[in-house]
C-alpha cells in the first residue's frame, strides 16, 4: 500500500541531487549562523587560530625579506683577478677576452695597472708617498661579473677555475659571509617550516577541541535527526562547515596580524633604509601566498573538524 | 508489516526484556500494546525503530530482516516510521515549522514541498497558527501534538507511538488518540504503547499485551506458526 504511494511523492533524481547542494549550502548557512548566534565563542576560537597562524605567517614573511635582501648581495658578488706583475697591457687585455667568454660570467671590467694606481693616488691621499716608489706596485686587475642565475656551487666552480689560471695571482670572492648567511637562512628555513607544522598540529587541536564541545552541545539535536532517518553525512556536514569556518576566519585573523605587524615596523624599517641608502623594498603577503594562507587555514579547520566528528559521532546513538 | 518470530532480547547484566516474543501486525492495521511498565513495550518499540537488535529470534519491517540490517541502512528503514516519543523529543532552539520540517528537510525535499506538506501536518494536528512559535511556549498537549506532526510530516507507512499521552490529562489524551486513528483510517499502519487502559477500552481497537517480556494477549493472533521458513 504505503509503499506505491510513497515512492510516486519521494523527490525525483534530479531534485535529490539538487536538494542535495541545497543542503551543502545550508549546511554552510546553519554553521555560519551558529557561529554568529555564539560570538563570544566564536570570537575566542578564531583569535587562537589567529594568533596561532601568525606565527609561522610572521616568520615566513620575514625569511621571504632577507631571502630577497640576501639574493641582491647575491647578484652583486664579484670576482677580483689579480694578475702576475710581469703580464704587459696586452697580454691582459687578451686574458680578459677569454673570461668575458666563460660559462658563468656576465661581463668583465678591466682595470689597468696605471688605472689602478690613479685611482689610488686619487682616493686614499698617499699620493706624495706613491711617488717615492720607483715603481707602480698595482697588478693589472679583473672584474668578472658572475651570472646572477649562476648558484653558489658554479659560481665556486668558476673562482676555483679562474685561480688554477697560470696569469693570475689571486682570484678573491669573498664569498665566505655569503655562504655563511646561506647557512643561516637554510637553518631558519627549518625552523620556520617546523614552526608551522607544530602551529598547525595546535590549530588541528583547538578546531578539534571545538567542534568536540559543539557536538556535546547538540547531542540531543544529533540523536533526534538519527531517530528519524538522518545519515550520518547529513550530521556531519554542518560540523565540517563549522570547522571550515573556523579555518577560513582565523586565516584571515592572522592574515590582518600580520599586516598590521608590518605596519606597526615600517616606520622604522624605511628610516633605516634611508640611513644606508639602500634600495630595500620590504615585501608583505603577495596574492599568492594570501591564498596559500587561507586555503591552507581552511584545509586544517576541515581536517581537524572531520578527524573529531568521525571519532564522537558514531557514539552517538539512541537508547 | 511488522513481523516477530520468537525474539528475545537480553541486555548485559542477563536482563531479558523480551521473552520468545511472536507478533504480526498487518499492513493498515492499528493495535495497542500494553502491559505495566518494565514490561517490554518500549525495547519491542525500539527493536522496531532499529535502536535496539534482538538477541534471538528474527524481526522483519515490511520484509526487511532487522537482524542483519547495515548499519548504513538503517537511516532510510527510519524514514519509513513515524516515531512519537512521551517526551516528544522536541529541539528547543527552533520554532515549530522547523522541528516538523525536520524529516523533509533530511529527506531532501525542495523548500516548497518542505513548506507545504508541513503546514499540512501542522493543519492536521490544529496548530497551523503555532508555527513560528517556539515549542518551550507550548502547553504540554501542544507540544505532543507537535511531535506527532513531526513523526507523519513525510507521510511514513508505519507510526510508532511510545506512552504518547503519558503527561497529558484524560481529555488531551482522547484527543491524541483520536488523530492516531484517524491517520489509520487513511491507510497508516499504528503500533501504540500505552498503559492507559480506559482509553484503550474506549477506542475498540486491537491489544498486545506484555508482562514480564511475555506477550500474554494477542487481538491480532493469527495461530502463526511458531518457527517460520523461508525469510532470511
Amino acid at each position: 500500500m504505503a509503499t506505491s504511494r510513497n515512492r510516486r511523492e519521494r523527490p525525483a533524481t534530479t531534485n535529490r541531487i539538487l536538494a542535495y547542494l541545497l543542503h551543502h549550502l545550508q549546511s554552510l548557512q546553519f554553521s555560519l549562523g551558529k557561529l554568529y548566534q555564539a560570538p563570544a565563542t566564536t570570537i575566542m576560537t578564531v583569535a587562537v587560530i589567529g594568533i596561532t597562524l601568525s606565527l609561522p605567517g610572521g616568520f615566513y614573511l620575514f625569511l621571504k625579506n632577507i631571502d630577497a635582501i640576501s639574493g641582491d648581495f647575491r647578484s652583486s658578488s664579484q670576482i677580483s683577478l689579480f694578475l702576475t706583475l710581469d703580464l704587459s697591457d696586452k697580454q691582459a687585455r687578451a686574458l680578459e677576452q677569454d673570461v668575458a667568454g666563460m660559462t658563468d660570467v656576465l661581463s668583465t671590467t678591466f682595470i689597468s695597472r696605471q688605472q689602478a694606481l690613479a685611482a689610488f693616488r686619487q682616493d686614499s691621499g698617499f699620493g706624495k708617498s706613491i711617488d717615492t716608489l720607483s715603481s707602480n706596485p698595482l697588478p693589472h686587475t679583473i672584474i668578472v661579473e658572475p651570472r646572477p642565475e649562476a648558484d653558489t656551487f658554479a659560481v665556486r666552480n668558476l673562482l676555483n677555475g679562474l685561480q688554477a689560471m697560470p696569469e693570475v695571482e689571486i682570484a678573491k670572492m669573498d664569498t665566505e659571509w655569503l655562504e655563511r648567511l646561506y647557512t643561516i637562512l637554510e637553518i631558519a628555513r627549518r625552523s620556520v617550516a617546523m614552526i608551522t607544522i607544530l602551529f598547525a598540529c595546535a590549530v588541528l587541536l583547538i578546531i578539534g577541541n571545538t567542534i568536540r564541545l559543539d557536538i556535546q552541545n547538540r547531542y540531543q539535536e544529533i540523536i533526534v535527526t538519527k531517530l528519524i532517518g538522518a545519515t550520518d553525512a547529513f550530521i556531519r556536514r554542518p560540523f565540517l562547515y563549522g570547522g571550515v569556518w573556523y579555518g577560513l576566519f582565523g586565516g584571515l585573523v592572522s592574515w590582518l596580524i600580520v599586516e598590521m605587524g608590518y605596519l606597526v615596523i615600517s616606520g622604522p624599517l624605511n628610516r633605516l633604509n634611508l640611513l644606508y641608502q639602500a634600495d630595500l623594498r620590504f615585501i608583505t603577503f603577495s596574492l599568492h601566498d594570501f591564498i596559500v594562507l587561507l586555503s591552507s587555514s581552511t584545509l586544517l579547520g576541515l581536517a581537524g573538524s572531520w578527524i573529531t566528528v568521525a571519532r564522537h559521532l558514531r557514539q552517538i546513538e539512541p537508547s | 508489516m511488522i513481523e516477530f518470530h520468537n525474539v528475545t532480547k537480553r541486555f548485559e547484566g542477563g536482563y531479558e526484556a523480551l521473552k520468545n516474543v511472536s507478533l504480526q501486525l498487518d499492513d493498515g492495521e492499528m493495535a495497542f500494546l500494553t502491559g505495566h511498565s518494565g514490561a517490554g513495550k518500549s525495547t519491542l518499540l525500539k527493536i522496531i525503530a532499529c535502536i535496539e537488535k534482538p538477541t534471538r529470534g528474527q524481526v522483519l519491517l515490511n520484509r526487511i530482516n532487522l537482524n542483519t540490517v547495515a548499519r548504513s541502512r538503517v537511516p532510510y528503514i527510519r524514514r519509513n516510521i513515524g516515531i512519537i516519543f512521551q517526551d516528544h523529543q522536541l529541539l528547543f532552539d527552533r520554532t515549530v515549522f522547523d522541528n516538523v520540517s525536520l524529516p523533509l528537510f533530511i529527506q531532501g525535499y525542495r523548500p516548497q514541498e518542505i513548506a507545504k506538506r508541513t503546514r499540512a501536518a501542522l493543519d492536521k494536528v490544529g496548530l497551523l497558527h503555532k508555527e513560528k512559535s517556539m515549542p518551550i511556549t507550548l502547553s504540554g498537549g501542544e507540544q505532543q501534538r507537535v511531535g506527532i506532526a513531526r513523526a507523519v510530516v513525510h507521510k511514513p507507512m508505519l507510526l510508532l507511538a511510545d506512552e504518547p499521552t503519558g503527561n497529558l490529562d484524560s481529555v488531551l489524551s482522547r484527543e491524541i488518540m483520536q488523530i492516531f486513528v484517524d491517520f489509520n483510517q487513511v491507510g497508516v499502519t499504528v503500533l501504540v504503547a500505552s498503559h492507559d487502559l480506559n482509553l484503550i477500552e474506549e477506542l475498540d481497537k486491537p491489544r498486545m499485551t506484555l508482562n514480564a517480556g511475555q506477550l500474554i494477549l494477542n487481538d491480532l493472533d493469527r495461530g502463526m506458526p511458531e518457527i517460520l521458513h523461508g525469510y532470511e
